[in-house]
């Protein structure tokens, strides 16, 4: 499933922050997202998934078909790593956590309870999650933080792995991954003001 | 004109630019008729009606309650309007307007509550007494502070339009609900007192069971507080418009600052 | 469906899920009307209906503002909204564990406090069968405030502003049902109201709940 965008805008806080968007993301590629901080790259990503509207423009092939890690992992202090991500695993419907597990080394972590994990442990945890999903497009917005080499290789391990079976993964992040991707730049898409005399403009 | 253009016209005020204009053309008509249908109404009923032969001069107090206590749900009702017309047709005007009106639905709901406890006092012998009608026109001035608290507390301008017109819909449904709970638990509570009192605050509320005497000067009252009402809401919600663009600006020079 | 409810029932009972604080408060409360009205066990009697549906629903209050706002924090509701589950069904799931760790096991417990309270024998009956059917309505009508304020910060007392007038009805029939029961009336016509608004709000407020919802996350 290709993941079309035509001509998007979107704003945060009512504020227009990116305009004139146009790209394709296609089964088995990689994109990454660059641009200055502030520029709403995690605004775009919350756009994609469809957890707010585009201002303009059009998204086609992103239904259902989406799998979004925030800066948050959405992980629950007193569960265990297992309930977490067997939580997430029968929400989505796949059931099935040992290939997460095994991807993202927690199978000695797996009877701990998540709030006893350190940040990057927390951090492989809430990658483990896109796994069990089963959905074929990633987004992911700074999937490395607080991860160490060794954990991000694992994840660029686990994204080529996505990437061989047909998936397609959206990633904000600023460090090289070793992933052959293409580069977004979305910088000089940045949204120009609107003239200052026109004043319904002066409500958006 | 057809039916849909004149539709499409009246959408025209929707627009920010030109509600202001025309909203300052009128408004100083509303301002000079309400007041003028007002004092006259007033003086009419205050010095050239005669005293009830049971309530004595007290019932005058009816040229202020009846016409606050009419606009307290007539505003509500306003609130209501505008707010689908926000959500289905996404006018920012709309929204403002609800949020504009609901301090003077505030202020309304209070007169209207002070003039009640006010005519009690000499009628009942209590300020305050749990009768239907005072227990739901308390509970409208809960359901107005709850309004005006979630538009206060929310940031964004847009959500918090969005998040205040589901709130004034899901409330209208449980205000009309308490309406008919109090109704029932009132009676049910003292089947054989609240006849009597149901009747000594009904004979004097409505119109029909009020003299003609009395009569034309409240019209009047009622007529000037609904013109003032319009005259505010014009007024407050050009207001909003102005603080809108003003936040809309100031966010702009931030981001592009 | 099945898997978001037994994840909050598992969470509720876990150390620091607040199950029982409800419990606790309304035992509390029930307590300390004595110290405040007096001792006398005909008055007792009199308001022990109205204080028990009171205490229950401000029992129930409490614990609203983590129904949605701890999933909000750890970032689980994003995920949800994006996961198959229509977010009608996640508030429905919310509002219904919220039900089995609060509304429930204050129905059970109000008996035991009716005793402290000179509740009339014919009375107990009609407590427990009018908090069995008053409290789902109170946790998916709390459910909606929890949506309304789920974004912000220090919510807790906003939500009870938003909440409380729309309980007014629940509270004005259910408390009706007990306090005729107790005094051996007829109890027929409040019952029908209370079950008729549990009934209505349990069909159609999650809509608005997830409406709100939806309007908070993006």
């Amino acid at each position: 499933m290709t993941l079309t965008v035509t001509d998007l805008a979107i704003a945060r806080g009512g504020v227009p922050v990116l305009e004139g968007l146009s790209f394709a993301l296609q089964p088995g590629k990689a994109l990454i997202l660059r641009g200055p901080n502030g520029i709403g790259k995690t605004t775009l990503l919350r756009t994609l998934t469809g957890l707010q509207p585009p201002l303009a423009g059009q998204i086609t092939g992103a239904e259902d078909q989406i799998a979004y890690a925030s800066h948050s992992d959405g992980l629950k202090p007193t569960l265990t790593v297992v309930e977490n991500l067997t939580f997430w695993a029968s929400v989505f419907g796949t059931y099935e956590i040992q290939p997460a597990l095994d991807a993202y080394a927690l199978n000695d972590l797996s009877d701990r309870h998540a709030g006893n994990l350190s940040a990057g442990q927390k951090r492989r945890l809430g990658l483990a999650r896109m796994l069990v999903t089963g959905r074929p497009i990633w987004m992911l917005d700074e999937p490395t933080v607080s991860l160490d080499r060794n954990a991000v290789q694992m994840f660029a391990d686990a994204v080529r792995t996505h990437l061989g079976q047909g998936g397609s993964a959206l990633i904000a992040t600023h460090i090289d991954l070793g992933l052959d991707g293409e580069v977004l730049d979305v910088g000089p898409n940045k949204a120009k003001p609107k003239p200052i005399d026109d004043f319904d403009g002066g409500f958006l | 004109m057809s039916i849909a253009a004149k539709a499409n016209a009246l959408w025209e005020y929707a627009n920010p630019r030109k509600f202001l204009a025309t909203s300052e053309r009128v408004m100083p008509f509303f301002w000079v008729s309400s007041l003028a249908c007002i004092v006259v109404g007033l003086v009419w009923g205050f010095f050239f009606t005669p005293d009830d032969y049971k309530q004595g001069s007290t019932v005058k107090i009816i040229y202020l309650h009846v016409p606050a206590a009419l606009m307290a749900i007539n505003c509500w009702l306003m609130m209501l309007a505008t707010s689908l017309v926000w959500l289905v047709r996404r006018h920012h005007v709309s929204a403002l307007a609800a949020r504009a009106a609901a301090p003077v639905g505030i202020v309304m709901t209070l007169i209207a509550l002070a003039t009640g406890a006010i005519w009690g006092q000499p009628m009942w012998g209590t300020w305050w007494a749990w009768d239907p009608r005072l227990t739901s026109f308390l509970i409208l001035f809960l359901f107005y502070l709850g309004y005006v608290a979630l538009w206060e507390a929310i940031e964004d301008p847009d959500t918090a339009a969005d998040l205040t017109s589901v709130l004034c819909l899901v409330g209208s449904v449980f205000a009309i609900l308490s309406r008919y709970a109090v109704n029932f638990w009132n009676q049910g509570l003292h089947q054989g007192a609240s006849v009597m009192r149901a009747a000594a605050v009904t004979g004097a509320d409505t119109e029909e069971k009020v003299s003609n005497i009395y009569f034309y000067p409240l019209l009047l009252c009622i007529i000037g507080f609904v013109l003032l009402f319009i005259a505010l809401v014009l007024y407050r919600t050009g207001t909003e418009i102005r603080a809108r663009r003003v936040k809309a600006l100031l966010a702009r020079e931030r981001v592009n600052g | 469906m099945i898997a978001l409810l037994l994840r909050d029932l598992k969470l509720a009972f876990r150390a620091g899920g607040g199950f029982g604080l409800g419990l606790a408060f309304f035992l509390i409360v029930t307590v300390l009307v004595p110290f405040s009205v007096g001792p006398q066990s005909s008055l007792l009697s009199t308001i022990a209906p109205g204080v028990l549906w009171l205490g229950a629903l401000l029992a129930c209050l409490l614990s609203l503002d983590r129904l949605l706002a701890l999933d909000w924090e750890d970032g689980s509701l994003d995920l949800l909204a994006t996961a198959p589950l229509p977010l009608e069904s996640v508030v429905t799931i919310k509002a219904l564990a919220h039900w089995l760790t609060t509304g429930l096991p204050l129905v059970l417990a109000a008996p035991f406090l009716g005793v402290l309270l000179n509740l009339p024998v014919p009375g107990f009956f009609w407590l427990v069968v009018s908090l069995l059917i008053g409290t789902p309505a109170m946790s998916v009508i709390g459910t909606f405030g929890a949506a309304l304020t789920v974004g912000l910060k220090r919510g807790g007392l906003l939500l009870s502003l938003l909440v409380l007038p729309l309980y007014v009805p629940t509270l004005i029939f259910g408390a009706e049902v007990a306090r005729r029961g107790a005094t051996g009336m007829e109890t027929q016509t409040p019952l029908l109201m209370l079950a008729g608004i549990t009934a209505a709000t349990i069909a159609l407020l999650p809509f608005a709940s997830a409406a709100v919802l939806r309007i908070n996350l993006r």
